[in-house]
């Protein structure tokens, strides 16, 4: 399903800095950014590590704040937002995955679904999130009792049973080999498709750039060039 | 359930050991709390009802012989309610199956009708009828602890003419909830008894018709005591009053309220113990749950949980932990406090002691251990929901560690690898090391003052009965006799050395302050009685002057040098004045002692005694005593030392059952410090305890490195928790200083061994469960898994 040209506008950055003080060491993890995401869109964010991909990524996710610069979802000005304000956003609109799936390990994967639907406004069923990513079988495994690509689609599946306004995948493929990664990309990409998620996901893989509508380099904290996808190809026929 | 909930109780579930060792010390710091406090008011009100109904006395005197018309003027002094005038005499028994004479009270019970004050709650038989003679109803302790029952009967010396008393009825009075004999320091009841007699009999048996001498009063409300009782001494003084005093000074009253104030400080102490430590348990626990679940936390928030949820989520985990000691606690404690409650009831009688569990006293308990418990916990979980989400996001930095002191001053070349590891990681965190080593500490203090108690004891028997009184037997004369009296007392067969005694009771004042006492005269030969100081020296008792206890001293405000009014409170009741030449830091009561000459010279008096101290030729006890209870002159003969005999048994018993509960909690408390420190070393080094095991280190030298920590600290918390015990003995031994008894610090060395030896193997107990742990380190999986 290709973006509309009159897609709303979902994101937008201006002039973004990131500066973490670790000790004595100052790191500017963002530059001056300045990005815009709109609805239904896949984008990938490539680079390499270290280039401020996740800083970006969690200041949209409103897990962090930037230190200069601002940012609008949907006309509302994050950097102004309150801490609770921060949560209600991230509870309302936002659903994560992470690198490390960051399931809790002392739930089932129901379980752990039910933990995101038990505080969501619109949620899906559990059930029916785990069987999005194909995972009905599975429904009353722990995580110690999972393969990594199935603990990460548990994780994709708890970030779209509230059905979220955006998806943000931090690495989501980068703990895992070439076969699970792909059924975990094929999933995020059912999502964009069928719920018409706007999709960010980070990767310093370019080849998954191929099933983005647009790729974004991330160079040092700053954009190097933002690329459009003329053709848009399945996670499947993905090929490395 | 919320799946948020479900995640709680695993993870409890998943720290089961150290919640279950968490809560038994919460529990343990309940138990005692509500275990002394349902006691404390279950005899408080116990007390209070006997109290008011049986109608106790608030002001007391005794008195040589007063007319009964006098009870007419008394009853007009402004304040006072009620007025009881009765005849108290005392009697010299022959129990069977006692060698030695035991000594009676006899108290006079009106003809008609009951006692308007003091009544007397009937047990069992009768009252005795007031128109047979030698009828009387006995005190219950006294007749159960010689086996007595209604209609047996005694042999007494009443006035010098010996008498058989029927025991018609036994009973028991709010004026003696413990019966202590004048002089004595504990009860005695076999040896001691009181008794109830007509009126009219006692009037005929001791030549008082129309007269008495005690009188009690009750005061209205408001009614200015210490002007009743100056009133009362002034109108009763022409008839040799002793002097008046309140119910405060009242013996039984007294015994029973320095108890209850004993028990209201042990019922706050250890509890404050055990809830310090606990809550320092569940802020180590929780610290390291919320260093592990770092992450976890990190993505909740990125879900959308907010702070409050999440430091609810963890407050709850606390929270189902320190209600789960709270319940053991309860039950624990309402066990405690029946077992208590029961123990006392052997010690004082009260015609009802209810015990009940007051739910306040529980509210309060359970609420006290929330409290604490949260305090302990609030910054940790506070810090922990504050960290920026992104930033939990990242792994906690690694640890940093640096030379420990004792390698930057260059000794480290000694240590081989795995002391240095424990040394740095000691030094790393000493806050926490510290706070370790004081919850242990802790543990071994509750057993040195556990212990306490029977060390001071005993070393105040030993000392009253080893080195200052010597004697076997104290024989009393019913009044002072001339000193040549002695001479048939030494002509008895059997009897050896005689140190005769003369006692006058009296009032001292010094300024606004005045105590009622007597005063020991002493003859020049103290062997037998000997006026030693708490350092056990002797103190020389000079030709002229008074020395006084040093408790009596401290009450009256006065010190060595100045001069002290004495009002004599017998015969002519003469005023004079004395120096004070010295003090004796002694243990119990508030004595006053002079010279024998001295004292007969200030008496204005010729050489006359009121009683000597003997020693009996071993064997000879049977006849001696025999021919000393037919002797009409001796009111009494006291045998201290048997006394003290019965009672060791009944302390022992207590004794045995107060060491079991202060060894478990101490066990508790050990257990629990040293098992959670060790569990949470071995979470948080996991990794590294692998790594060792990979490279080739073997079990014992892995274990080594995590229990090698924690027999440091217990090794350094043994001489801290000797520390804090001996300061805790100290401010016990201060608290509890009543007039009746001073505590002295002593602490014997098998207590401290005692002590260090059930730390040394409560440590060794958690440390080897926790070895189980090192023994199934999963290497490959810890290796594996991001930390």
């Amino acid at each position: 399903m290709p973006v509309p040209d009159d897609a709303e506008l979902v994101y937008e950055a201006r002039d973004l800095t990131k500066v973490y003080h670790m000790g004595e060491v100052s790191v500017h993890a963002l530059r001056g950014v300045d990005i815009q995401l709109y609805e239904s869109e896949l984008i990938v964010l490539l680079g390499h590590s270290g280039s401020g991909k996740s800083t970006l990524l969690n200041i949209l996710g409103g897990l962090d704040v930037p230190s200069s610069g601002e940012v609008f979802y949907r006309s509302q000005k994050m950097s102004d937002f309150s801490e609770s304000e921060l949560t209600r956003y991230r509870r309302e609109h936002v659903g994560f995955v992470f690198q490390f799936y960051n399931l809790i390990p002392s739930l089932t994967a129901r379980e752990n679904v039910a933990l995101v639907t038990e505080i969501a406004n619109d949620p899906m069923k559990p059930e029916d999130a785990l069987a999005l990513v194909d995972l009905e079988e599975r429904m009353d495994h722990f995580p110690s009792q999972m393969s990594g690509g199935e603990q990460q689609r548990v994780a994709i599946a708890r970030a779209i049973a509230k059905q979220p306004d955006v998806l943000l995948c931090d690495e989501p493929t980068g703990a895992l080999d070439l076969e699970t990664g792909i059924k975990v990309l094929e999933a995020i990409d059912n999502v964009n498709k069928e719920l018409g998620t706007t999709t960010a996901v980070i990767t310093h893989n370019s080849v998954i750039s191929a099933m983005a509508h647009r790729v974004i380099r991330l160079h040092d904290g700053q954009i190097g060039s933002v690329e459009e996808n003329d053709t848009v190809i399945t996670a499947k026929e993905l090929n490395w | 359930m919320r799946a948020l909930n479900r995640k709680l109780f695993r993870d409890l579930f998943h720290m089961r050991g150290q919640a279950i060792a968490i809560a038994a010390v919460i529990a343990c710091g309940i138990a005692v709390f509500i275990g002394a406090q349902s006691t404390l008011w279950s005899l408080k009100s116990a007390r209070e009802t006997y109290y008011e109904r049986y109608r106790f006395s608030e002001v007391f005197s005794t008195l040589k012989r007063a007319p009964n018309a006098i009870t007419d003027r008394i009853a007009d002094i402004p304040g006072v309610a009620k007025v009881q005038d009765r005849i108290i005499k005392g009697v010299t028994l022959d129990v069977p199956g006692l060698l030695e004479p035991a000594v009676g009270k006899l108290i006079s019970y009106p003809d008609r009708g009951e006692p308007v004050l003091n009544d007397i709650h009937l047990l069992m038989g009768r009252l005795p009828d007031p128109l047979r003679t030698g009828e009387v109803l006995a005190e219950e302790a006294f007749v159960s602890e010689n086996g007595f029952q209604p209609g047996d009967k005694i042999e007494g010396v009443m006035n010098g003419r010996l008498q058989t008393l029927t025991i018609v009825g036994v009973g028991m009075s709010p004026e003696y909830v413990t019966t202590i004999q004048p002089g004595g320091m504990w009860p005695d009841d076999k040896r001691f008894g009181i008794f109830w007699m007509p009126r009219r009999q006692m009037e005929a048996a001791f030549e008082m018709e129309g007269a008495f001498n005690d009188i009690a009063l009750s005061l209205l409300p408001g009614a200015n005591e210490k002007e009743v009782i100056r009133r009362l001494d002034r109108i009763l003084a022409p008839y040799g009053s002793l002097g008046a005093f309140a119910r405060d000074l009242h013996i039984s009253d007294r015994f029973v309220s320095d108890e209850l104030k004993q028990l209201q400080i042990m019922s706050l102490i250890p509890p404050s113990i055990f809830l310090s430590v606990a809550a320092f348990l569940l802020n180590v626990a929780l610290r390291r749950l919320l260093t592990l679940q770092r992450e976890q936390i990190a993505a909740l928030k990125a879900f959308g949980y907010s702070n409050r949820e999440i430091g609810f989520h963890y407050a709850g985990l606390i929270g189902l932990i320190i209600a789960g000691g709270s319940i053991m606690g309860c039950i624990l404690g309402s066990y405690m406090g029946r077992s208590m409650t029961s123990m006392y009831d052997e010690f004082y009688r009260f015609p009802t002691t209810l015990f009940r569990v007051d739910i306040r006293i529980m509210l309060v308990g359970v609420g006290l251990s929330f409290l604490s418990g949260m305090i302990g916990v609030f910054a940790a979980v506070r810090s922990a929901i504050r960290i920026p989400p992104a930033e939990a996001m990242r792994p906690e930095p690694p640890p940093n560690y640096e030379p420990s002191l004792i390698e930057r001053l260059g000794w480290h070349k000694i240590l081989s690898q795995v002391p240095r590891m424990i040394l740095r990681e000691l030094t790393r965190r000493p806050a926490k090391a510290a706070m370790t080593t004081l919850g242990i500490a802790f543990a071994c203090a509750i057993l040195i003052v556990g212990n306490f108690g029977k060390d001071a004891v005993m070393y105040m028997i030993d000392f009253q009965y080893g080195l200052q009184e010597r004697q076997d037997a104290t024989v009393t004369f019913y009044e002072a006799v001339p000193s040549r009296a002695l001479s048939s007392l030494k002509h008895v067969e059997g009897v050896g050395t005689v140190e005769p005694f003369r006692s006058v009771p009296v009032r001292l004042r010094y300024g606004q302050f005045s105590r009622q006492t007597a005063i020991q005269g002493l003859g020049e030969q103290r062997d037998l009685f000997r006026l030693l100081d708490s350092e056990a020296l002797e103190v020389p008792l000079p030709s002229e002057g008074l020395v006084l206890s040093a408790a009596l001293a401290k009450i009256l405000h006065i010190h060595t040098g100045d001069t002290v009014t004495i009002e004599v409170l017998e015969g002519e009741r003469p005023t004079r004045k004395s120096s004070v030449v010295g003090l004796v830091d002694d243990f119990a009561g508030t004595a006053a002692y002079m010279d024998l000459r001295a004292l007969n010279h200030l008496m204005r008096e010729p050489p006359v005694v009121s009683g000597a101290r003997i020693t009996i030729e071993s064997g000879r006890d049977d006849a001696v005593f025999r021919e000393l209870k037919e002797t009409p002159v001796v009111a009494g003969v006291t045998l201290q030392r048997v006394a003290v005999e019965g009672f060791m048994e009944s302390f022992a018993e207590n004794l045995l059952r107060m060491r079991m509960f202060n060894v478990t909690f101490a066990c508790v408390i050990a257990v629990g410090v040293v098992y959670n420190s060790a569990r949470v070393a071995l979470s948080e080094r996991g990794r590294e305890l692998a790594t060792l095991r990979v490279i080739g280190f073997t079990r014992g030298e892995v274990s080594s490195i995590l229990l090698g920590e924690l027999a440091f600290l217990t090794c350094c918390a043994i001489p801290v928790g000797f520390a804090i015990g001996y300061g805790l003995c100290l401010f016990i031994s201060t608290a509890l200083e009543t007039e009746l008894y001073r505590i002295p610090l002593v602490v014997n060395p098998s207590t401290f061994s005692f002590a260090a030896i059930v730390i040394s193997l409560a440590a060794l107990f958690s440390g080897l469960m926790v070895r189980r742990g090192v023994d199934h380190l999963d290497m490959v999986a810890v290796l594996k898994s991001r930390e």
